[in-house]
């Protein structure tokens, strides 16, 4: 196991496109270490070169305390899985599991321990000696990944590995890879473009756009406390409200009159933007104390929450979060009012987090 | 006018059974969506209602008047697809008319109608452009507004928003809630998405391999679901689901745990039945009557709240809680369970048990 750092990454190809801007990234020994962002922003192109898959311009790549920038994807000693791969349709899942180990000539005895292990960890024991045409999906899919880091590489690298399940499936082998990477403890990095997905699995996250890190951050932090305009937008669905605000006597204050509390150390002299959560803001009855005048455009009922979409400030696309129960029909008149604690505030011009 | 009526959908392609039996009844003005997992029959439904489909049985009422042998064009239903497919040399203006324009309405009236669809969209400012100088929302937006610029029974519309990205999405869902409230027409909308079902729809049709599972409203499928495939489709994270049987006044689980009986369910004892509970209907940071003892298996934070993976027996529930909640794999704890409202299941059938008395 070793932990993975990438320093002053730079990618340019041949006719001129620049897939990687500058990238530094010091992921931790037994990590699970997240690159998020949309496609074409340099987190593939970031783990390939990891890999030895893609030769970087200019950057160093070290694994442990070896420089790779001239090895072999083979001499790394990484596991590179583009997608979990179907089961040998013959095999038991024992031999499935089996499979990968025997073929790197593993003895006998450690082969059955590993696969032991792997059954253990991936309550697959009632499965051993089924057939997969005998496995649901999920079972099969679950096989298949414990199939994949039954391996002891020194890291494992995924590229958006989940990207053809449907959404369930999709929701059950993330709490498995996280699980099982938590009890292995091999470093893993992950690429996606899907921030649920980069939030559930990740200890930490990298956002990554047009070829440069935005922030790096845990989960939460990410979330909280967004970097950039560009993180603020990216995160969270449906993602925070960002909302033009004037400072006065030491008050922030957004357009259409809405009272929010108001960070320390905020400028006075530049046009700022406040990114809400749709969670810090209430609907409430109209005229409730502290609340503005809005009007309910919609309300999305989303089972175990209602999401309304409020207009109010000049603009009809404030989003607010609120549980299931409370009631509000659309072109209502309510209140709008700030719950949480000081929003992250943005410079308009820089788009960067200045309090 | 404008109800939409199927009756007995069936059709085949090969051996593949795509419709099953197919019955829906779409009401007057209402947000009809048909969601199902990919395979489920939505498309093929959706085409039969317009006519681009041959039934192997069954028949499409269109105002109550038969319309099974009628031709799309006679059927007078507008569809909108998932590409856009605008005309690529025209400007969004000429797109949106281009359905009157085939129609022979005079200028005059389309003028009239295309002010009013790009005011109801919010491109008045884009009319002038081609579709190369239209972002991909903003494309949408005109796409949409072709398909609605006619006044037809209905609209019948195929994953309208799947090719967004989620932001996208996000917006064009209150969007077309909105447009839907202001036309008071028709809709019958295909999705594979349970979000967009819930959030826009008056009534919900979940079809599963060609049949209809249930029909509802939104807060009918969601807390009533009709039997164990609905429940685990509809929802997220997905609903768990506990095998169990009924003794005396306990549920007694498959890996060994109990719970007081729910006091609505009458099934008797022995009968194999599977024990359904929501994420939200279950805590780890409250305390109650009824507790599954469980081991950590994972934290997921998702920003506004975190999912707490608990591994009960060989089984793993989803509980939701608060964001910060924190915890380490492996360490016992408790789950509180809301049994008013969990959900059995008959482990045989997969149907819901009767909730009478609940």
């Amino acid at each position: 196991m070793a932990g993975i750092e990438v320093t002053a990454l730079h990618k340019r190809y041949p006719d001129g496109t620049v897939a990687v801007e500058h990238v530094d990234l010091s992921i931790g020994d037994g990590e699970l270490f997240v690159m998020l962002g949309p496609s074409g922003c340099g987190k593939t192109t970031t783990l390939r070169a990891v890999a030895g898959l893609e030769r970087q311009t200019t950057g160093d790549i070290r694994i442990g305390d070896t420089l790779v920038n001239d090895l072999p994807p083979a001499e790394r000693d990484i596991a590179m899985v583009f997608q979990f791969y179907a089961l040998y349709p013959h095999l038991r899942t024992r031999d499935n599991l089996a499979f990968p180990l025997r073929a790197e000539g593993l003895p006998k005895q450690e082969v059955l321990e590993r696969v032991d292990e792997a059954a253990r960890l991936m309550r697959l024991g009632p499965l051993l000696d089924r057939r997969p045409h005998r496995l649901s999906g999920g079972e099969q899919q679950r096989v298949a990944l414990a199939r994949a880091l039954v391996r002891r590489p020194r890291a494992f690298l995924m590229d958006e590995p989940l990207t053809n399940l449907d959404a369930e499936l999709r929701a059950d082998m993330r709490t498995e890879i996280k699980h099982l990477q938590g009890e292995l403890g091999t470093t893993m990095v992950y690429v996606t473009h899907d921030q649920v997905e980069a939030m559930s699995l990740g200890h930490r996250i990298a956002i990554l756009n047009r070829g440069r890190v935005e922030q790096i951050g845990t989960p939460l932090e990410v979330y909280d406390r967004p970097a950039s305009l560009f993180c603020a937008a990216f995160i969270g669905s449906p993602p925070m409200n960002l909302i033009e605000v004037e400072v006065a006597d030491g008050r922030l204050r957004g357009q259409g009159g809405l009272v929010l509390t108001p960070p320390p150390g905020l400028p006075g002299d530049r046009r700022l933007v406040a990114g809400v959560r749709p969670e810090a803001l209430e609907v409430t009855e109209p005229g409730a104390e502290r609340s503005v005048p809005a009007r309910v455009v919609s309300a999305e009922w989303l089972g175990d929450e209602m999401i309304y979409v409020v207009d109010h400030g000049g603009r009809r696309d404030v989003r607010v979060r609120m549980p299931p129960t409370v009631r509000f029909a659309a072109d209502a008149p309510v209140g709008l009012r700030h719950t949480g604690g000081p929003p992250p505030v943005y410079d308009v011009s820089t788009e960067e987090l200045v309090a | 006018m404008g109800t939409v009526a199927a009756h007995g959908l069936c059709k085949s392609f090969g051996k593949v059974q795509a419709l099953d039996g197919v019955t829906l009844d779409v009401p007057d003005g209402s947000f009809f969506v048909v969601l199902g997992p990919s395979g489920a029959g939505k498309t093929t439904t959706l085409r039969a209602i317009a006519g681009l489909e041959r039934l192997d049985a069954g028949s499409v009422r269109l105002d109550g008047r038969d319309a099974t042998g009628d031709t799309p064009a006679a059927r007078d239903l507008a569809m909108v697809f998932q590409s856009y497919a605008l005309y690529p040399r025209h400007t969004a203006y000429e797109n949106i008319a281009s359905p009157l324009r085939a129609r022979r309405c005079s200028s005059s009236e389309i003028a009239a109608a295309v002010e009013r669809m790009s005011s109801l969209l919010h491109i008045e400012r884009l009319l002038q452009r081609r579709p190369a100088q239209l972002s991909g929302g903003e494309m949408q937006r005109v796409a949409l507004a072709r398909a609605l610029v006619r006044s037809p029974r209905a609209f019948l519309m195929d994953e309208p928003l799947t090719n967004l990205d989620l932001k996208l999405r996000v917006e064009m869902r209150t969007e077309l809630t909105r447009i839907h409230r202001s036309l008071g027409g028709t809709f019958v909308y295909v999705t594979n998405d349970q979000v967009e079902a819930l959030s826009m729809a008056d009534r919900v049709a979940v079809l599963k391999e060609g049949k209809v599972q249930q029909v509802g409203t939104p807060a009918e499928v969601y807390e009533r679901p009709a039997n164990q495939w609905v429940a685990g489709f509809v929802g997220s994270p997905p609903i768990s689901l506990l095998a169990c049987h009924a003794e005396g006044d306990r549920l007694v689980g498959e890996e060994g745990w109990t719970l007081p009986r729910p006091r609505w369910t009458t099934a008797e004892d022995g009968r194999p039945l599977l024990l359904g509970l929501r994420a939200e209907d279950l805590s780890v940071e409250r305390r109650g009557e009824a507790s599954l003892p469980g081991e950590l298996y994972g934290l997921e934070p998702l920003g506004d709240r975190t999912v707490v993976d608990v591994q009960v027996g060989t089984k793993i529930l989803k509980v939701k809680a608060r964001p910060t909640v924190t915890g380490t794999p492996g360490e016992r704890l408790l789950v509180t369970v809301d049994l008013d409202r969990a959900h059995l299941f008959d482990a045989g059938t997969g149907l819901a048990l009767s909730e009478a008395g609940r």
